[in-house]
């Protein structure tokens, strides 16, 4: 789906975020960029989506590359528009593409039973919990039916009962639709629990450092199986080989 | 904030008036020099019509120059917020009319605008304009960066960015703006008024206090004065009003 060809991204300040990033997403994956703080993961997921130009190497979509409104991004904060209540922050996508409110309403409805807030369509985001918010943003990058779905650190300022139970939504979201997820982190749990390959960056300037394919059998039981526990210990390990502590 | 804390500021002002009532009688303050409250209370009573209609011309002028002040200082905002070069035009020129005295300024004015009460709106638009501008580009170039993104991704127009995000994300700062603006309006209006009043044109309340000056009548001066402050409370406490309703109708669940 998406080829990267010695992708590097140095800002004007002559900061260089990423360096000779090779790698290739296919359709249908969900691929963890796991890597410590200011690595480029968020720069690097801002090249995916067409927001930064890479300053070396390209990237390519073989299979045409999206049009507008065919990527959904999650940031870290739910970033809602306060003034507009769930619903209509869900059909924002739709609504910037000319689509009608009434020939929507039901895809927005959808969208929000999808994530578990159908009963809460017209609440304003004031009256919503963090968890809350971060389903609304989920729903709103669901709702267009996104070819690729970019998500960064979209947990991490969550409690850690709420980000378990939003890890296990987004698995069953992404097993159910079988969209292509590119999913930034800094939790090597996260990433392990989450995803089927996990590409281990390197400190700046981020590189790929290891590309680790998971082999976690899915199921209800998915963070308390063995070879869960197994993948965290070898993700951990390369994390070391990459930024000895 | 407590009912003690609600009551203070007004046992406070009763307590001032009542102390300075006291002080007038006891010392036996002549009139001309320090009227009492009821002096001043008897002076508005005495002079009702033609002060309150002093007032309606002044309040007429501050509405006037408020209205103007909303739409230039919001046009020019946008206007910065669309081009850099407008920005970089626009800006020095708004500084150096926010710090120019405008009773330095208003002679000039009235002699060039030759309806009077244009003049007026004109001088007190001056003054009122710049915390519009000000708060309305602070709160357009304030837009989050991640909503931004949000609609670069989903290929909104500028049109739809302005409409749907910038312009709601501004309305806070907006209002704050508008709320000084509120009360400065009022300022430039007297201020224009003083200056038109000391060339013969009769107008507002700035003229009437001129006018008590010069003949002496100070519980009358007073009155006016009380009047003006009221007013400026008056406006600042309803654009305030105005303010909180409209954002916790907007953003309230």
């Amino acid at each position: 789906m998406i080829e990267l060809a010695g992708v590097g991204k140095k800002f004007p300040n002559s900061t260089v975020a990423l360096e000779g990033i090779s790698t290739s997403i296919a359709a249908g994956e969900f691929v963890a960029l796991l890597g410590p703080s200011g690595c480029g993961k968020s720069t690097l997921l801002r090249l995916l989506a067409g927001l930064e130009s890479p300053s070396e190497g390209e990237i390519a979509w073989p299979g045409g590359a999206p049009a507008a409104g065919e990527i959904g991004f999650v940031f870290q904060d739910a970033t809602l528009m306060p003034w507009a209540t769930a619903a209509e922050n869900v059909y924002l996508p739709l609504r910037l593409r000319g689509k009608s409110r009434a020939d929507t309403k039901s895809t927005v409805q959808s969208a929000l039973r999808q994530v578990g807030l159908a009963d809460f369509a017209s609440a304003k985001p004031a009256s919503l919990s963090g968890g809350m918010k971060m389903r609304v943003s989920i729903a709103r990058a669901l709702v267009s039916e996104p070819k690729l779905l970019l998500m960064d650190e979209p947990f991490a300022a969550l409690d850690e009962f709420t980000r378990f139970k939003l890890q296990a939504d987004l698995r069953e979201v992404w097993q159910r639709s079988g969209k292509t997820i590119v999913f930034v982190t800094h939790s090597i749990y996260e990433a392990a629990y989450l995803a089927t390959r996990v590409l281990v960056m390197s400190p700046r300037p981020g590189r790929v450092a290891a590309d680790v394919t998971s082999h976690v059998a899915d199921g209800p039981e998915r963070r308390m199986a063995g070879d869960y526990t197994a993948f965290v210990r070898q993700l951990t390990e390369t994390l070391r080989e990459v930024m000895p502590l | 904030m407590s009912w003690v804390e609600r009551v203070a500021p007004v046992a406070f002002g009763v307590l001032g008036i009542a102390l300075w009532q006291l002080a007038v009688w006891g010392l036996q303050v002549p009139v001309y020099v320090l009227p009492g409250p009821v002096a001043i209370v008897n002076a508005y009573a005495g002079d009702f019509d033609v002060l309150n209609a002093a007032l309606v011309s002044t309040l007429t002028v501050t509405f006037a120059a408020l209205l103007v002040s909303t739409v230039l200082g919001v046009a020019l905002a946008l206007a910065m917020a669309a081009s850099n070069l407008a920005r970089a035009a626009i800006q020095p020129w708004a500084v150096i009319l926010q710090v120019t005295p405008v009773v330095a300024i208003a002679p000039l004015i009235i002699i060039w605008v030759n309806q009077p009460f244009m003049a007026l709106v004109v001088c007190a638009t001056i003054v009122a304009f710049f915390p519009v501008l000000s708060n309305t580009a602070a709160g357009l170039a304030a837009t989050p960066v991640d909503l931004l993104d949000l609609f670069r991704l989903n290929g909104a127009s500028r049109w739809q960015t302005l409409m749907l995000l910038r312009l709601p994300a501004a309305l806070p700062y907006f209002l704050a703006g508008l709320r000084i603006s509120g009360t400065l309006a009022l300022v430039g209006a007297v201020v224009a008024e003083f200056v038109a009043g000391s060339g013969g044109f009769a107008s507002g309340l700035a003229y009437r206090i001129l006018e008590a000056g010069y003949r002496l009548e100070i519980p009358r001066m007073f009155a006016a004065l009380v009047l003006l402050a009221l007013a400026g409370m008056a406006i600042y406490g309803a654009l305030g009003l105005f303010a909180h309703v409209l954002l916790r109708r907007r953003d309230a669940a």
